[in-house]
């Protein structure tokens, strides 16, 4: 087992150090150019040198490149250009907003999926089991943004019952010791104040969770069906065990593997949707920092995003793969 | 007595937290607070340094917490502010400049002469990332004799004082700033305006707090929050649902909309923000001039106008608009498309043998911004123009131009709040400057001798000189000037400003 962690972690620094490398080279050879945003009309030839060299893009991609490498080596991300603030800083202070949105999302997703999925299998011969595969086939086909305005026409226009925008009332005066707003807000009693972060997280969490709901219920409900109909269950039908037992305690454990597996994977995309969701909801998390980066030609900064988000990507598939290896025995035992 | 079961129990704690959750509803407008949905966000509080200071949009915001030298009201014009006085020597050899006696800082640390120096000088050396130093670099050698500045001119910009209430035009506080450092100065910002930062969060909001030391008129509202909601679905909904007190950018379509519902009201001024078309003269296509008026005659602006922004624009015929100190209401470029076939018609193109070129154009950067390329080429379809469009981001339309490798014809906004010439037309037109599309000697030997004019009265008869060279010339085509949509409550009043930017001052209750 230490051997495979140590194999993956290997290969996660490889992949990162590559990541960084075409990330770089992409950002360098792409259209837009950092300084041609914010040249002055009337800046002269020495102007823009000036500039150019004042943010460190004056020298050679390979020298740039270099420079760049060192000082992540020694912790430095660098100073974003629009911000003007440390990057790794404004990750340390945005990153925390995006992963609870991403948690309380993958929370949802599981609940609302488990159950659907559980509830479909236990009405898997009613005239109703149709109707919920298409409700789910309709879940399915709708992307993270579509909810998004769904929701905010829903609940912010038509019954204005739920912040539309932003982590916490503007109004409200919360000083906070960490960035997990919702966690230490949770964990200090403050209820007034978890209500409102919660309140606020509300609507992009369900954008960001109904879809993957959805997969989970499909794919947890063929698993189910498949494992409803092995020897073991049907054992346990013969000796009386009603549907619903039958379903949670013999087929569950067994279907569950391959819906984690998914899970994992689809989480990395769901991390991937929270750019979009964030936006729509002025949510200050990494995400909604992305786009300005990338609208701004921020160079600095949309490297350390890249980096994080690529590392969140690798430590999400790692740890699935060892909750899939320690959920199932065979594969635990080689 | 009533039992509970586990599950009774769960299901009333998820029932009665789903109920809190829900309960709290949209927050109403407090007496004293207004909330304005903002468009952008605020990426820095260091309004000289880096592209939040160029952008027109965010000054907004640094107008309201730093106070500038020199004052703009909404009609364009200018007063004093942070400087009383100005005005250079008879030569325009030397500047003075009066400081405003008893103004503090934010952190009632008194307003000095020196923090005026320090931060022209600052802002003038290329060194420390401002984008505009050949402004504040254009004065040196400063002396200070008690609240009076004087400085020597090292080269005469008539536009000086007016960048004294422009881009990059702020006062910072010296000592605090070389105290904190750059990035202390982002952590804890403070100025000389009327409102203090509060709280900030960046992609979220920006709470603000009335400065009641501030020397000017006082804002009306003791607490001022900017929700940053850049998405435009996202601010309607925000001013629907009652969560915001002010947005504004919204499509034209929806401000009607919006205004017309009770409890809402709405303004849509015209701003100083223009929509034109770049000429390169890199393809020989575009040097036929006969091809370049055609392609100019060709467009009904009224049309674009009246229809396509709902009577939310004014048509244009050069670059400065109503309200510019050189708009010269005489020169006229009338729709004409039977003049545009026939000048086509000279250089041997027709609807049979179409000239061909490439349009570049943002999408939703502005209003309609595609559409109107849309409907300006449909309009030279009709006369013998076959335009293909390309749809590109506003990032690679600055890299493009600053390297002079823009299509033949390229769609853009153009904004000058200052109003004078030498912003619009000047920087737009005159070859060295990294912005401009259409280089030529005959515009920059018309403009070169502008830029150091000393007469003010013969340097705004040369730049309207220009505008009518460059109209018959068809060298850039003009096309409208924005009216900026704004929809606020109705127990508000909102005084439209002309630069665009939303300031907090200008907002008050009805």
């Amino acid at each position: 087992m230490s051997s495979r962690i140590a194999y993956r972690l290997a290969m996660a620094a490889i992949t990162l150090a590559g990541v960084a490398v075409i990330v770089f080279i992409l950002l360098r050879v792409v259209p837009g150019d950092p300084i041609a945003m914010m040249i002055s009309p009337g800046a002269s030839p020495a102007d823009i040198a000036a500039l150019r060299a004042h943010y460190g893009l004056d020298a050679s991609i390979p020298v740039q490149f270099a420079v760049w490498a060192r000082d992540l080596l020694r912790g430095d991300f660098g100073v974003s250009i629009s911000l003007h603030r440390n990057v790794l800083e404004l990750l340390a202070e945005r990153l925390p907003a995006t992963l609870e949105l991403a948690v309380a999302a993958l929370i949802v997703a599981v609940c609302l999926g488990g159950a659907v999925a559980v509830i479909a299998t236990l009405l898997d011969d009613s005239p109703v089991a149709p109707v919920i595969d298409a409700i789910n086939g309709l879940f399915l086909a709708v992307p993270d943004f579509i909810w998004a305005f769904a929701l905010v026409l829903l609940f912010g226009v038509f019954a204005p019952i739920l912040p539309l925008s932003g982590r916490i009332d503007p109004a409200l005066d919360a000083r906070f010791a960490t960035p997990f707003y919702l966690t230490e807000s949770l964990v200090t009693l403050h209820l007034s104040t978890f209500l409102d972060v919660a309140r606020h997280m509300a609507m992009p969490t369900l954008a960001l969770g109904l879809p993957l709901a959805a997969i989970i219920t499909r794919v947890l409900k063929e698993s189910l069906r498949e494992a409803m109909v092995q020897d073991y269950v049907l054992l346990a039908r013969l000796k009386g065990m009603s549907k619903l037992r039958l379903v949670l305690q013999e087929a569950l454990r067994n279907a569950v593997a391959p819906t984690l597996a998914l899970t994992g994977v689809q989480f990395t995309f769901l991390i991937g949707g929270t750019v979009i969701v964030e936006r729509i909801f002025g949510y200050p998390g990494v995400g909604n920092m992305a786009i300005d980066a990338v609208i701004n030609r921020d160079l600095p900064l949309i490297q350390g995003l890249t980096l994080v988000f690529g590392a969140l990507f690798i430590l999400v598939n790692m740890l699935v793969d060892l909750l899939v290896v320690a959920a199932n025995p065979r594969l635990r035992h080689g | 007595m009533l039992k509970v079961n586990r599950r009774q129990a769960l299901a009333l704690g998820g029932a009665s937290f789903l109920s809190s959750l829900l309960a709290g509803g949209a927050s109403a407008q407090a007496a004293d607070k207004l909330t304005i949905a903002f468009n952008v966000n605020l990426p820095s509080f260091d309004p000289t340094v880096g592209p939040s200071a160029v952008n027109p949009t965010i000054q907004a915001i640094y107008r309201a917490i730093y106070d500038q030298p020199v004052g703009q009201k909404p009609d364009l014009s200018f007063e004093p502010g942070l400087l009383t006085k100005w005005g250079w020597n008879d030569d325009k050899t030397k500047v003075w400049m009066d400081v405003r006696e008893g103004v503090v800082w934010h952190d009632g640390t008194p307003f000095t002469p020196e923090d005026v120096v320090w931060s022209i000088q600052r802002a003038g050396d290329p060194k420390n990332g401002s984008p505009v130093p050949f402004v504040w670099g254009s004065i040196d050698n400063f002396k200070i004799d008690g609240q009076r500045i004087n400085a020597d001119v090292k080269q005469f910009d008539p536009t000086l004082f007016k960048w004294m209430a422009f881009l990059t035009g702020y006062i910072l506080p010296k000592q605090y700033y070389t105290k904190v450092g750059a990035e202390g100065f982002e952590k804890k910002p403070i100025g000389a305006g009327p409102y203090m930062v509060d709280e900030y969060q960046g992609n979220a909001f920006l709470r603000l707090k009335r400065n009641d030391k501030y020397w000017g008129p006082k804002g009306a509202f003791e607490t001022v929050i900017f929700k940053f909601v850049p998405d435009g679905t996202s601010r309607v909904a925000e001013i629907e649902s009652g969560s915001s007190d002010v947005t504004l950018e919204m499509p034209y379509e929806e401000y009607d909309r919006l205004k017309a519902k009770p409890g809402l009201a709405g303004v849509c001024e015209p701003i100083s923000d223009i929509g034109m078309i770049f000429i390169t003269n890199v393809e020989k296509e575009m040097l036929d001039e006969n091809v370049r008026l055609a392609a100019i005659y060709a467009i009904d602006k009224e049309a674009i106008a009246k229809r396509l922004l709902r009577g939310y624009a004014t048509p244009i015929a050069t670059l400065e608009a109503p309200g510019y100190e050189a708009f010269d209401p005489s020169i006229k470029v009338p729709h004409d498309p039977e003049k545009a076939k026939k000048l086509l018609a000279a250089s041997g193109y027709s609807t049979d043998k179409p000239v061909k070129f490439k349009i570049q154009t943002t999408r939703g950067f502005k209003p309609k911004d595609y559409e109107m390329i849309q409907a300006i080429v449909g309009m030279w379809r009709k006369i013998g123009i076959e335009a293909d469009i390309e749809v590109y981001e506003i990032a690679k339309h600055y890299e493009l131009r600053a390297a002079h490798k823009l299509a033949p014809m390229a769609f853009y906004n153009w904004g000058n709040a200052i109003g004078d010439p030498a912003t619009s037309t000047g920087f737009a037109m005159f070859s060295p400057s990294p912005h401009s599309a259409w280089k030529s000697k005959d515009l920059d030997d018309m403009i070169g001798p502008l830029w150091g004019e000393k007469d003010e009265k013969k340097r705004i008869a040369g730049w309207k000189a220009v505008d009518k060279y460059i109209a018959e010339k068809g060298y850039v085509i003009p096309l409208v000037q924005y009216s900026q949509p704004i929809v606020f409550k109705s127990s508000l009043k909102v005084t439209p400003n002309a630069t665009g930017a939303l300031q907090p001052t200008l907002v008050s209750k009805a």
